[in-house]
């Protein structure tokens, strides 16, 4: 089978997509379905890698489709920041498609099939999001995930998750619908183009207030990215099953929303323009801001996942912060971030589903003592902490340090003395848990043991590539500085 | 025989009226009607190539020249509205011998054939004419057949519906009435054309002036532009369904096609817009009708008036585009009467199968509808997507080019009103996908099914439609584009 890497660029959208039918049929046979799943994802995976090597030995890929609007193309091009998303995506898919087996069978939820599907609809979208060749085709793909989440969002069907699904797609239609599309269609006035170009699309002309009108209205638009104060639907979100939790909203949807983001800077603003445009600024500090009330919010939780969602509010405001300090080293620590983040919380979503699987446990304060009962998952609970914390020999490490050095680079004291605060906080609410569980004695014993063999294999496998990312990190650095080097496919 | 397309339009349907009579089987007359409005269809396509392809057609009836004789004309504009008000009308019908089966008594089966075409036909005229006096009398066609299709409904209270719309209808075709006669007064023609061309000579008289207001005011009272609209809602309530979704989907596009017509053409774009201030006047009336209708439409209980204060909303949409005057903004209307027409089409049928199936459309009946007729529900769903404006949907389209043409004109606030207008509809439409994706089934309803083929495919033949549209827009937008421009160009004492 030899199919061009643009061949592979399309069928890596379309394929989860056809998947959808394969999954529906085999709806009754939950193994022939789960085995669709996962050779979708198999392939998948081996589609992005190989459109990794591709841009790797320098081609450039992109296809056009059709277009939609007079002038606006539906059209895909691949950069390094959307091939590392979509690197993460994909790979996470997998992982999380085995973890979610376990899970959902020893749960006994219903409505699999419909959960299946729509998972492979959202991961279709993640990766139009990520190979998007213009801010109109991102556009619509965003719209795609947030629409294709609701039911995974409300999958239980009960009066909680009926409220819950509310404030998801309220926050997250309202921000798209009023602020993000003002901002696209502004800027196509403003503009002409919707083109993602290195050193944004501008001009020197362009009056400063109105771009940072547009700014702001991105900014606040990409409710996905959870910049306060539009970050409730996430903790909304978290009635969701955990896989969908653990992959959509820690990974896939939150990151599609920063990327965004990033994209947005980089690509639609430049780092050049932005340093005159004045709202830059204020919302460098709403992010800051974004990132201590969360983490103190997180700290006040004693629901786990309730925790981990106010902890995921907090980092993705580290990835908006870092590409505001406008200088490229801390634009590749924001790159990286979303690369360190995604694998640190997914590990960590992932241990909280099967405290909850094994144990029925929900809160930080029943933890006492658990490590003994689940080593493999409190062990992997540690190492998805020291990443988020940012500490050796973890990926979170060298995302904060790439931010840190950045920030120095650019004097920008706040940020720097915003992340000291963020990452004591850190440390503050993850830490206790890690020693209730180790060093405690339990409450009341109960029996059990550790969750479902493709549950820990799941996040034994995402945990260690934490720490493996650390020392292997050359090849999502490369991809990260190469955001900012105008490389071939820039044009 | 190709050339004499314009007038077989009008002239089919409306021959076709009394032949129904006489068949008087009603399974008959059902088929009959239906081969008809494809037939109505048929036409009004190749007229729309026709127009694409070699510009304006002039149709002179019975040979005599204009301003003496009457004269059709189909420029693109017409062809947009004739080819909606007869597709919908042929995929609305799909479903109707069903529907109809249930909700009107057998031996007016017939009748209700009958008054269809007559009204589809006076719907076409009305578009197709090029004479003032000519659109006022089909104007009366559509409309009395109108009262008495609403009138057929099983509700009682579809009598008093009727006979609102009877009032506010008739004072509105009389309103239209007196302005055409006191154009014709001052210039002895009825031809729009020659109209056109004779106004501006006398226009700084109180006569002309008055003319303008008493049609434009009975326009807006055909068009239900808040706060002209409470005539509309008990009347798309509670006639039968099919009749709910045709006219839901045509009859207001028509009285849009009317107020562009005498604005643009008759009156001229700088007469319309300094005679009174209209611009602003409709900018207001239209958003506060977004505004208002949108907010009632959350308070509805029943799902049909539900609908019917959204298309009040969505006539707001429409206004504010017109008021912006300028050819994004005329655009954008002509998008959204294109696009509304799919939407609501879809929405309206699925109530007619919800209806046909429950027997009510109370929101509390929808309960666990979800699971039990899954494809009239997706309709719903996907239909309300389209009226939110989600990507990949017509309703997206026509809210792109409403903010572009907004932005353009640097009316930023009016931009964001539109944008959270639209969340509105995310509320009342999702009390609907809530009741019935969230809810347990009532008692009564655990047994019901999903509807019968012959309302599913006309259905799923407008949701695709609105999907189709949103996809590959190049019909829709080049039509309008062109449409468009044609007005502005047409429209004399302006540049675009």
């Amino acid at each position: 089978m030899s199919l061009s890497l643009e061949a592979m660029l399309q069928l890596s959208i379309i394929l989860p997509l056809m998947a959808t039918f394969g999954i529906a049929i085999t709806g009754s046979k939950p193994n022939l379905r789960e085995g669709v799943t996962i050779a979708t994802s198999l392939v998948l995976l081996y589609f992005v890698l190989k459109l990794y090597q591709g841009i790797q030995g320098g081609e450039s890929i992109s296809v056009q489709w059709w277009e939609l609007l007079p002038g606006l193309q539906v059209s895909f091009t691949i950069e390094p920041l959307g091939m590392l998303f979509a690197l993460i995506a994909s790979f996470l898919w997998l992982v999380t498609t085995i973890y979610s087996i376990g899970y959902m069978r020893s749960h006994h939820e219903k409505n699999q099939t419909r959960f299946y599907v729509c998972f492979a609809i959202a991961i279709s979208s993640v990766m139009g999001i990520a190979f998007a060749g213009n801010l109109f085709t991102l556009f619509i793909f965003y719209e795609v995930l947030t629409l294709s989440t609701y039911p995974l969002v409300t999958h239980a069907g009960t009066e909680e998750a009926k409220k819950g699904g509310r404030i998801y797609l309220g926050i997250l239609l309202t921000t798209s619908i009023v602020f993000f599309l003002l901002a696209i269609v502004s800027t196509w006035f403003v503009a002409g183009t919707l083109d993602f170009k290195q050193g944004g699309i501008f001009g020197a002309n362009v009056d400063l207030t109105v771009a940072g009108v547009i700014l702001a209205l991105f900014i606040f638009g990409i409710g996905k990215a959870a910049i306060m104060p539009f970050h409730r639907w996430l903790p909304a979100a978290m009635v969701a099953p955990t896989p969908v939790s653990a992959l959509l909203h820690a990974v896939a949807v939150v990151k599609a929303g920063v990327f965004t983001v990033v994209k947005v800077i980089v690509y639609i603003f430049g780092l050049d323009q932005l340093q005159n445009i004045a709202s830059s600024d204020w919302i460098l500090y709403l992010s800051g801001f974004t990132i201590l009330a969360g983490s103190i919010i997180a700290l006040r939780s004693d629901n786990l996942k309730r925790r981990l969602a106010y902890s995921t509010v907090s980092q993705l405001s580290y990835v908006i912060m870092a590409s505001l300090v406008l200088v490229p080293l801390s634009v590749t620590g924001a790159a990286l971030h979303i690369l360190a983040h995604a694998f640190g919380k997914i590990t960590l979503f992932f241990a909280a589903g099967s405290i909850y699987i094994a144990s029925h446990k929900t809160d930080v304060s029943q933890l006492n003592g658990i490590g003994r009962r689940m080593p493999w998952t409190m062990l992997a609970f540690a190492i998805g902490s020291l990443s988020i914390i940012g500490l050796p020999p973890t990926i979170g490490f060298i995302s904060k340090w790439y931010i840190v050095l950045g920030a120095m680079e650019a004097q920008q004291l706040f940020v720097i003395a915003v992340i000291i605060a963020s990452t004591l906080l850190n440390a503050a609410y993850f830490l206790p848990i890690i020693y209730a569980a180790f060093f405690k004695t339990e409450d009341q014993p109960v029996e059990h043991g550790e969750a479902p063999v493709l549950m820990v294999v799941a996040l034994t496998t995402t945990a260690t590539l934490t720490i493996l990312l650390f020392f292997y990190s050359e090849n999502a650095l490369e991809l990260a500085q190469q955001l900012l080097q105008g490389a071939s496919y820039a044009e | 025989m190709l050339v004499h397309l314009p007038i077989l339009q009008v002239i089919v349907p409306l021959m076709a009226a009394p032949l129904c009579l006489l068949i008087g089987r009603a399974r008959l007359a059902w088929l009959f009607t239906l081969v008809v409005s494809a037939l109505a269809f048929l036409i009004s396509v190749l007229l729309l190539q026709q127009v694409m392809a070699s510009g304006t057609i002039i149709y002179e009836l019975g040979g005599w020249d204009a301003p003496w004789g009457i004269e059709y004309r189909i420029d693109e504009l017409n062809a947009l509205l004739l080819l909606i008000i007869s597709a919908i009308s042929t995929v609305v019908l799909m479903a109707a011998h069903t529907s109809i089966q249930q909700e009107i008594s057998a031996d007016r089966q017939t009748f209700f054939y009958v008054l269809y075409l007559l009204s589809l036909s006076g719907m076409l005229g009305i578009v197709a004419t090029a004479d003032a006096f000519n659109v006022f009398v089909f104007l009366e066609i559509s409309s009395l057949s109108a009262y008495a299709l609403i009138a057929l409904g099983k509700d009682r209270r579809a009598l008093w519906a009727s006979y609102q719309y009877l009032i506010m209808g008739t004072i509105g075709a009389t309103f239209i009435l007196i302005g055409i006669g006191l154009m014709y007064q001052m210039t002895g023609t009825l031809n729009m054309e020659d109209l056109a061309r004779r106004l501006p000579e006398v226009e700084n008289t109180r006569t002309v002036f008055t003319a303008f207001t008493f049609v434009i005011v009975g326009i807006c009272l055909k068009l239900a532009l808040f706060p002209l609209h409470l005539w509309l809602p008990n009347a798309y309530a509670y006639a039968p369904s099919i009749v709910t979704a045709f006219f839901a989907a045509t009859a207001t596009k028509v009285a849009i096609y009317l107020l562009i017509r005498f604005t643009f053409s008759v009156f001229g774009l700088s007469f319309s817009f300094t005679a009174i201030p209209l611009q602003i006047l409709f900018l207001t009336l239209g958003l506060a009708g977004i505004f208002v209708a949108s907010t009632s439409a959350i308070y509805q209980q029943n799902v049909k008036h539900l609908f019917a204060y959204s298309s009040i909303a969505q006539i707001g949409y429409m206004i504010v585009g017109f008021s912006i005057s300028s050819t994004t903004g005329l655009m954008a209307t002509l998008l959204h009467v294109f696009n509304h027409a799919l939407m609501k089409g879809a929405l309206f049928l699925a109530l007619a199968a919800v209806m046909y199936r429950i027997g009510s459309v109370q929101l509390n009946q929808f309960y666990g509808l979800g699971r039990q007729m899954p494809f009239t529900m997706a309709a719903i769903v996907i239909g309300g997507l389209s009226l939110i404006g989600v990507p990949l949907t017509v309703g997206f389209i026509s809210k792109w080019y409403l903010i572009l043409a907004a932005i353009e004109k640097g009316w930023w606030p009016v931009a964001v009103l539109i944008l959270l207008g639209s969340m509105l509809a995310v509320v009342y439409v999702w009390r609907v996908v809530e009741a019935a994706y969230f809810k347990p089934p009532l008692a009564a309803n655990e047994t019901i099914k999903e509807a019968p083929l012959t309302f599913l495919i006309p259905i799923w033949i407008l949701v695709i439609a609105n999907i189709y549209f949103g996809i590959d827009t190049r019909l829709s937008i080049d039509v309008a584009q062109a449409a468009s421009l044609g007005l502005f160009q047409g429209s004399h004492g302006v540049s675009p």
